[in-house]
């Protein structure tokens, strides 16, 4: 099949002001570090420029930032419940607003392409407020006892890839629970938590119960280590996870964990072929990747491989990868150098360890960190590729025989974040996803999320949910 | 050994033992309450003026049978010797439970209510037994209903923490509690939080590895198990020290969960939780001093759960 011809359809970044510099968000106020010289420059990955400086919050800060969310949780949480529902309403409507500006902002600092930002992330992300909005003066009947009471101040890190998002995730729930919190955006995607900070004051929120230190993982480490914080909440790489489960040890504060997945996609032979194409291409090309739970590990049955092979090749051969502006670009750019790097390198030793590798023919950018969409055929078990997270637009492809045998792959990993099943039959769907050691099961459909859906791993993936009623647990007493 | 049979006099007393039993059996009233009834009911039926009792082996419950610990080792407990358990007994306990994990979560929630209601009964039948080595009987009778407020559980708990999730979308969409996997349990020494750290547990279908600081009421209670219908493995016992044997379950990388209500020492404590993160183990903890008389409420069951969401179109 041929390529259509498109003409290019940029998004106009217009919309999007980006001050040359940026502070800490600190007690309802943008002040500078406490150290000067703590800055850094975020750049758009998918033409290298620098878009802002951005400070580094140093343990002065992180002192600052989780004294001022101390003070303002007092009063936060005696505010009726009724009333902290509505700003975490017109937070909602003001991020429904400035949903283009923001889509634009979060294309420009992530590299995502501006159709996933501006049709998934951002209504995502003030549904997950709007959802949460309600449950501030309703938490009795969630479940929790007749009187559940806030934990205080809550430190949030969050990961580059879904900024604005993770961001809600992690927010939202806090606050209609009635906590403070300080949130640390990743060092790679700062911008859009710091113009979170601008819709908070447009919100007239309280000053203090919204905090954002930006900075690198020594930020993140002081913040989560401050003996003022009650709870930890971490989504990020199972690595980081682990050093902060024990950093956390003996000291009685509350952790939740959302980490790295390695998430198998069972396609049966009785499967939907096109559908579950789509479902593949969706499940790991989605976000160039860049997702703890994207179906990174393709398990198809042997009868129907060389069927489901020629039709995922055909359908990647029309994926677009350039400028996340774009609107009909597919797969937009890797977030950063350093994740690139990681990528090829995962990808090397696929090649080296003698899995085939294959890509469609497309031309990338000479500017900024560009990956083209990849496949590994003849993987085993045993190969880095089928093991490791790698967090990019590369897929592994492994084959079955019985049911059997795909639940063993399956669950074959130390990780449990989510998983696929490709399948018309209703019975054996069901039998399989009971056997599934992941916290989301995709049946049918791939990367589907929602405000009211809980979310979150098994075994090494993490643990806690977030979403749903459940979510509101990780952050009540 | 004089010694050894003063300190076993309370269960080897000769007098009104058949009484006390029939007395409690026939009563809702407990012995020990009863006038002309001794508080203490004795075990070992009355023999002939200087028949010679028949003493318990404690050993350990691993997999459902009763090995002695591997190490050989012994440690003298009121007079009893009772099996200290080493790392390699851990380590065998950690694989029978894991063996019998997918069939015990297999099994239908009915199914595992019924065992658990087994156990109140079994419990019920040796509550004599309980009392004798030392467990106040209003104690065991609280151990006894809290098996079958936990049996009730069994087929509720995923309705009431689980449920459909209303998404934005053609989607069927929901959300059930499974169980964490294999749980090590440093349980408490008293006997009702034994059975309030066991009970809630298993009821979802986790299988456990229990360290019991308390060797002779645990091994009793492994006895009231192991006829009660429940598979070998779901629940081993392992008397001994937890601060020796309790770091190789923090460790061990097929154990999913850690609860460490019956550790007091916070050192030690802050130590398990430090060695559970290399495998990101559920660690559960709770604040201050349980008062396991109370309401366990959800907590202790939901804490050692999993949320599996599942999602499906819709479409004609």
């Amino acid at each position: 099949m041929g390529m259509f011809e498109y003409a290019p359809a940029p998004e106009s970044r217009s919309v999007v002001d980006i001050a040359p510099s940026y502070g800490l968000f600190i007690d309802g106020e943008f002040v500078p570090p406490a150290s000067s010289g703590g800055v850094f420059k975020t750049v758009n990955p998918a033409t290298e420029e620098v878009l802002a400086e951005v400070s580094t919050a140093g343990p002065e800060d992180v002192d600052r930032a989780v004294t001022a969310a101390r003070r303002a949780a007092g009063p936060w949480s005696a505010l009726p419940g009724a009333e902290r529902a509505k700003y975490l309403f017109r937070i909602a409507r003001i991020i429904q607003e400035r949903s283009r500006e923001l889509a634009v902002l979060e294309s420009l600092d992530n590299g995502k392409p501006i159709r996933e930002s501006r049709d998934i992330d951002l209504p995502l992300v003030a549904a997950h407020f709007f959802y949460y909005a309600g449950w501030a003066d309703k938490l009795r009947y969630a479940g929790f006892g007749a009187d559940p009471r806030p934990l205080g101040v809550a430190a949030q890190v969050i990961p580059w890839n879904f900024p604005l998002l993770m961001l809600a995730w992690k927010i939202a729930p806090a606050l209609a629970t009635g906590n403070t919190v300080v949130l640390k955006p990743a060092e790679t995607t700062p911008l859009s938590a710091l113009f979170f900070a601008d819709v908070c004051r447009q919100a007239d929120l309280p000053p203090g119960v919204v905090n954002i230190v930006t900075g690198a993982g020594e930020t993140g480490r002081t913040l989560v280590e401050h003996p003022g914080v009650d709870k930890v909440a971490f989504t990020g790489s199972t690595e980081v996870g682990r050093q902060i489960a024990r950093s956390v040890a003996g000291t009685r504060k509350r952790l939740t964990l959302e980490l790295g997945g390695k998430a198998a996609n069972i396609v049966f032979d009785d499967a939907p072929i096109d559908q579950a194409v789509e479902g593949i291409v969706n499940g790991i090309f989605f976000n160039q990747g860049h997702v703890c739970c994207a179906g990174s590990r393709l398990l198809i049955q042997e009868s129907v491989y060389d069927e489901v092979l020629e039709s995922l090749k055909r359908r990647m051969a029309t994926l677009r990868v350039g400028d996340p502006l774009d609107k009909n670009t597919d797969v937009g750019a890797i977030n950063s150098a350093e994740q690139l790097e990681r990528i090829r390198t995962l990808s090397d030793i696929g090649a080296e360890e003698g899995a085939e590798r294959w890509s469609p023919p497309c031309t990338l950018p000479a500017q900024g960190f560009w990956f083209a969409p990849t496949i590994f055929t003849g993987v085993t078990q045993a190969h880095r590729i089928a093991r490791e997270e790698i967090f990019g637009p590369v897929l592994s492809v492994l084959t079955f025989r019985t049911p059997a045998e795909a639940i063993e792959k399956a669950n074959n990993t130390p990780y449990g974040l989510s998983a696929g099943v490709w399948s018309e039959k209703g019975s054996r769907i069901l039998a399989v996803a009971d056997k599934l050691r992941a916290g989301v099961v995709w049946a049918n459909t791939f990367n589907k999320f929602d405000p009211t859906s809980p979310f979150g791993g098994y075994k090494e993936s993490g643990y806690g949910r977030e979403g749903g009623r459940h979510g509101l647990e990780a952050y009540l007493a | 050994m004089p010694e050894s049979s003063s300190s076993r006099s309370r269960k080897s007393a000769p007098t009104s033992a058949g009484k006390a039993v029939a007395v409690r059996r026939s009563s809702a009233v407990r012995a020990g309450t009863t006038a002309g009834v001794p508080a203490v009911a004795p075990v070992t039926p009355p023999g002939p003026p200087g028949r010679l009792a028949v003493r318990k082996t404690y050993k350990l419950f691993i997999g459902g049978a009763f090995p002695r610990s591997e190490s050989g080792r012994t440690y003298l407990v009121d007079g009893d010797n009772a099996a200290l358990a080493s790392r390699k007994d851990a380590r065998d306990a950690v694989v029978a439970a894991r063996k019998a994990q997918p069939k015990w979560a297999g099994a239908t929630a009915y199914n595992r209510g019924q065992v658990l209601y087994r156990v109140a009964e079994m419990l019920e039948a040796r509550h004599a037994e309980f009392v004798a080595c030392g467990v106040p009987a209003a104690e065991v009778d609280a151990a006894v209903d809290r098996w079958v407020w936990y049996a009730g559980w069994a087929d509720k708990i995923a309705q009431v923490h689980g449920g459909a999730n209303p998404v934005a979308g053609p989607f069927f969409n929901i959300s059930a509690p499974e169980p964490t996997g294999v749980v090590g349990v440093v349980a408490p020494a008293s006997f009702l939080g034994l059975v309030s750290v066991i009970a809630p547990a298993i009821v979802t279908g986790n299988t456990v590895v229990v360290l019991a600081p308390a060797p002779q009421a645990a091994i009793i209670l492994a006895e009231v198990l192991a006829t009660s219908d429940m598979p070998g493995g779901v629940v081993n016992i392992l008397t001994g020290h937890p601060a020796e044997t309790a770091p190789w379950l923090a460790s061990h990388d097929d154990v999913n969960a850690l609860d460490l209500t019956g550790v007091t020492d916070p050192a030690l404590a802050a130590d398990l939780e430090r060695t559970a993160a290399g495998s990101l183990k559920r660690v559960v903890r709770p604040a201050g001093d349980p008062d396991f008389t109370a309401d366990p409420g959800l907590t202790p069951m939901t804490s050692l759960l999993e949320t599996k969401t599942v999602w499906h179109p819709k479409g004609f």
